[in-house]
């Protein structure tokens, strides 16, 4: 796994993805990012200046917090829900590029427990959200051996979403 | 009897970047023993260290769970589509 993943996403998702920390709080939510992973082809060259996003959030896909029996400390997505995810995003034109969810009074760090039932290759988002309001978020991926997490750098940009 | 096997989008780094992977199979296990005996990277996502499927795998025939069918040994026939679907899960806690 390269130590250099970034994920890019607009100010507005965000804020989108820490409001939805806040709305169900104590819960946690959680939902699926919609975007591209190397949106620029392979031969384009380094001579344009600007840094281009290898992997890129273009919308949110907010999704119910399957988890009726403990929802203040997990969260479940059903395959039904993944493939409605899968299906915006097609219509959009773009794919499930990885997953958001909060976590209520806790940092926002993979738990043993999402690592256990992590896939490998998707971005997974976490919101802390202390006492109702969001506070820390970061992004995660999951090594190819299953064994760890690694931070993934998330690069807040200007541009509007499609 | 030949099937094919869909390969979800988290998955396809280890199974040579494919979307489906065509192969003959008489039930869903042996569908899912060949594509991971061919790309033996698929393993480790789809199985448990002692072979079940893991719990956030869910496997589905021409649209069908297979846990609402013979599970793994459910029969396939020619040309059937065998779909791997994840389902999600975490939490902020052990
Ligand atoms: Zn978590």
């Amino acid at each position: 796994m390269s130590g250099e993943a970034q994920l890019w996403i607009s100010m507005q998702l965000a804020e989108q993805i820490r409001r939805h920390g806040a709305e169900t709080y104590p819960h946690e939510c959680c939902g699926a990012l919609l975007g591209r992973d190397n949106p620029v082809s392979a031969h384009s060259s380094s001579d344009e200046g600007a840094e281009k996003p290898q992997r890129e959030v273009l919308a949110l896909f907010p999704l119910v917090n399957r988890r009726d029996d403990s929802p203040r400390n997990r969260f479940s997505v059903t395959s039904g829900d993944v493939r409605a995810a899968e299906k915006e995003a097609a219509r959009q034109g773009i794919d499930v590029i990885g997953w958001y969810h909060s976590h209520p009074d806790h940092p926002a760090r993979p738990s043993e427990y999402d690592r256990e039932h992590a896939w490998p290759w998707y971005s997974y988002v976490i919101v802390s959200v202390a006492a109702g309001a969001p506070t820390e978020i970061t992004s995660w991926r999951l090594a190819d051996d299953r064994a760890e997490f690694s931070a993934e750098e998330i690069a807040i940009c200007q541009r509007a979403s499609v | 009897m030949p099937v094919k096997v869909m390969i979800p989008t988290p998955l396809r780094a280890y199974a040579g970047k494919r979307e489906a992977v065509e192969l003959d199979a008489a039930t869903v296990g042996e569908a899912l023993g060949r594509l991971t005996s061919e790309f033996s990277e698929l393993r480790k996502h789809l199985f448990t260290d002692d072979g079940k499927l893991r719990s956030f795998v869910n496997v589905y025939i021409n649209d069908e769970d297979i846990r609402y069918l013979a599970k793994e040994n459910t029969r396939t026939k020619d040309g059937d589509t065998i779909s791997i679907i994840p389902s999600i899960a975490g939490g902020c806690c052990s």
